[in-house]
């Protein structure tokens, strides 16, 4: 049905590009679940239904893996056999893990004096950063400046961890 | 012109029949079952024309009654009554915050509560699955034949648990289970077919006792469920319930028995659906203490009382939003879906928050069950060339692992696509370790023991290797119907590691396995043990109803009469006493035979008696 030695973006006939066209995407993604869906093998015997399984999950997961800017990122990386996020190598820089740290202080204060709006500027603040840096990322990526873009996929990591938890913390105050 | 085609004689028809298959939404209030006929979905009334069937079972005296039967028991015999069975699936006792609020003797078992009931002791399972029976019974009848299939609709933030024990009373009820639909897409399907809609859709589905959000994006064919979220104990019911803590309250009455408080929930029902249509509304009931009520209840206050449960269905509409990371200003249309949408409050809630009217076109009882039909229709094989939609759904809830300290590791996030792979590595802790444990939970909280609890599963056969040497893949599937399954390989070695989940919560393959063999087995022995009261009953309100005959007109018959009616009787009184139904019910069609005549006559003296009296310029008058 579908070739699983394929990487993610050969599965949906696309360049291998951290900048890419998520319309192109998501038509791609379409069209292979409307052949591999386990709803569109229902009245099959055991072992078509099983393939569908497998193969409409393996189509979910390249889905998910482009979709996400981190994740697609961390991809394009292990393709050239770069690890991003080796436990051996989580390096930040001083001036942004600075940042990082009075970010949390001022999401505890907020949390603690049961500020809604001042962790929603905060998650706005966030979400912008990760925004620039993701355009950064994507010059990198792009651009083939592999170590700069390992850099940038670190960042960019930390700052999604800290934007869902400040949506979690948001969620928790709204009851 | 056309020629006429004329078949061989004997000749199989070279038309493939439709395989009949229907979509049953299981509801907490009312179930229905429909299915697709010509194209068209359509759902199948009972006998006397009825839609719906009211999700009661009455344990009584003679048997099991479902439905409307069933709802008639509520009051006289509230704890062998079981309502809102739904509410019970896949929870423990612990789970059930409003416990107290049922009848019933419930008994506290790992897994799932059960309830102590005139006819043994039955898990919500076992009640659900009368319900379903009684639907599978309905269908076939109405459509000549048995199902090929069914597609079940749960409410999307059901967990594992709670779908596995819907899919049990399916495979219990005899239904072969095409797919557990979730109740907010197969509405999507109905109403985005029948409207040919694009754009991003939220679908606000409040039932009797669940509550459900999700959001849609509808695409060239494609139904991409974006987000979901909900409350699964949160529905009509809890409104019933806070109108009838009010009445409690305003007509100031102490603790009341359960069949009173049947009573006034029916009651509370009642004027909430009065307030749909009215300003205002009486509440009056005679208690069995003789204690009344007679209250005014105005939509008004009406509005006041509910306005926390109104508010409780926001959060997980916000949570929804928040999860898609969309606006309520991005939603192109909210679909109402559910009974209890009809409250004015729900309306102008829904309306308040997206800043547009939602969409009622189709009837909120039914379009559950329709959508299902349409993909029972699909998945059993029967789909027309023009249907080349696709449905994309999601789990509500993350997956996790517990880790060392008792928190979670998140392997699959809420609101993922299904059907879903994932693979995790593990390795051995001690030298020479064969076997090691793995618990998987359900639920967004950091510590598992805020989490639901869905396997626990022992990985077995572990080749002996030095501590962390081993590799042991495990792999969780999530299917279609958003149920997990885990299997597990050592990597170096390739031997498959035994897996044995354990579930939780729920019910083992074993139970299940065994109450399909007592239902089978006892399904004839009952069949015909119910059958056989009936005669019984029957033939004594017959005999009973020829004595009292024979005591006021007897001297109507001649001897050779007498003496026929007499004997037929006495058959039947023989015929009683023993075992044999058909020769008793032979008994009393013979009896019935010999007092026709009688019957004429007894009816012929009775006009006869109603005209005595009046002189014939009289009858010529009139």
């Amino acid at each position: 049905m579908i070739d699983f030695s394929q990487d993610y973006f050969a599965l949906f006939g696309l360049p291998p590009r951290y900048r890419f066209d998520p319309q192109a995407l998501e038509l791609a993604y379409h069209t292979l679940q409307r052949a591999v869906h386990p709803d569109r093998h229902a009245s099959g015997d055991d072992a078509e239904r099983r393939l569908a399984l497998q193969s409409s999950a393996r189509v979910n997961e390249a889905y998910q893996a482009l979709k996400d800017p981190v994740v697609r990122a961390q991809y394009l990386l292990s393709l050239r056999g770069i690890d991003a996020l080796a436990e051996t190598d989580t390096a930040l820089p001083m001036e942004f893990l600075q940042r990082e740290l009075e970010r949390r202080e001022a999401m505890a204060e907020a949390q603690a004096r049961g500020d809604p709006g001042g962790l929603e500027a905060l998650l706005q603040q966030v979400r912008a950063d990760a925004a620039a840096l993701q355009a950064a990322l994507a010059d990198r990526l792009d651009g083939e400046t592999w170590n700069a873009a390992r850099e940038a996929v670190r960042e960019l990591r930390f700052l999604t961890k800290v934007a869902a938890d400040l949506e979690a913390a948001i969620a928790e105050g709204e009851g | 012109m056309a020629l006429l085609q004329i078949a061989e004689p004997d000749a199989a028809p070279a038309q493939r029949a439709q395989r009949l298959a229907v979509g049953i939404d299981l509801g907490t209030t009312n179930s229905l079952v429909a299915t697709v006929r010509r194209g068209i979905p359509v759902v199948l009334p009972d006998a006397e024309g009825r839609p719906l069937l009211p999700s009661i079972v009455h344990f009584g005296a003679h048997g099991v009654e479902v439905g409307y039967a069933a709802r008639d028991a509520l009051v006289a015999d509230p704890q062998n009554t079981i309502v809102s069975v739904k509410r019970l699936m896949g929870r423990g006792l612990a789970d059930l915050s409003d416990a107290r609020r049922f009848p019933y003797r419930f008994i506290d078992s790992p897994g799932m509560v059960r309830i102590e009931t005139r006819a043994g002791v039955r898990t919500p399972v076992e009640v659900s699955s009368e319900i379903l029976e009684s639907l599978r019974v309905r269908a076939e009848a109405s459509l000549g034949g048995a199902l090929a299939g069914a597609v079940v609709t749960v409410p999307a933030y059901f967990d594992d648990a709670q779908r596995q024990a819907t899919k049990d009373a399916a495979r219990l009820a005899g239904l072969n289970v095409l797919r557990l639909l979730n109740e907010p897409t197969a509405a999507a399907i109905a109403y985005g077919l029948d409207n040919e809609s694009e754009g991003i859709y939220a679908v606000y589905d409040l039932g009797g006792g669940t509550f459900d959000l999700s959001l849609l994006k509808l695409s060239r064919g494609v139904f991409e469920v974006l987000a979901t979220a909900g409350d699964t104990a949160l529905g009509g019911d809890d409104f019933d319930h806070r109108i009838y803590c009010w009445a409690l309250e305003a007509a100031r009455i102490g603790p009341v028995s359960p069949s009173d408080t049947r009573l006034l929930l029916i009651k509370a029902r009642e004027a909430k659906e009065s307030l749909t249509t009215h300003a205002s509304t009486p509440l009056f009931a005679t208690l069995s203490t003789g204690e009344r009520i007679d209250l005014m209840l105005s939509a008004e206050t009406s509005t006041t009382i509910t306005a926390t449960l109104v508010g409780k269905t926001l959060l997980p509409v916000r949570k929804a939003l928040r999860d898609a990371k969309l606006a309520p200003q991005d939603i192109d249309g909210v679909v109402m879906v559910g009974g209890a949408t009809r409250m004015p409050q729900i309306q102008k809630a829904v309306a308040g928050f997206f800043g547009a009217p939602p969409l009622n076109n189709l009837d909120p009882d039914q379009v559950v069950a329709l959508g299902a039909a349409i993909q029972a229709n699909v998945l059993a094989g029967n789909r027309a060339t023009d249907e080349d939609w696709l449905l994309l759904d999601v789990i509500p809830l993350s997956l996790g692992l517990e880790t060392m300290g008792g928190l979670t590791e998140k392997i699959v996030p809420r609101n993922a696509t299904v059907p879903i792979t994932r693979a995790q590595e593990f390795t051995t802790f001690k030298d020479g370790q064969t076997a090691m444990a793995i618990q998987v939970v359900q639920g967004e909280r950091e510590r598992v023991a805020d989490c639901r609890s869905l396997a626990r599963f022992e990985l077995r056969g572990i080749p002996p290797m030095v501590a962390g040497a081993a590799r042991i893949r495990v792999t969780f599937q999530i299917d279609a119907d958003g149920l997990l399954s885990v299997s597990a390989r050592e990597q170096t070695t390739g031997i498959e590691a035994a897996v044995t989940v354990k579930p939780s919560y729920g019910l083992a393959d074993t139970d299940i396995a065994r109450m399909l063999e007592d239902s089978q087995a006892h399904a004839a022995d009952d069949m015909e043990a119910r059958a056989r009261t009936e005669a019984q009953v029957e033939a004594e309100r017959i005999l009973a109803a020829t004595k009292s005959a024979l005591d006021a007109d007897g001297d109507l018959l001649d001897a050779r009469q007498k003496a026929a009616i007499d004997a037929a009787m006495t058959t039947v009184r023989e015929r009683l006493a023993g075992a044999d139904r058909h020769a008793l019910q032979a008994a009393v069609v013979a009896l019935n035979r010999a007092t026709e005549q009688f019957a004429t006559q007894r009816m012929d003296r009775s006009v006869a008696g109603a005209l005595a009296g009046r002189s014939v310029d009289v009858l010529a008058r009139d």
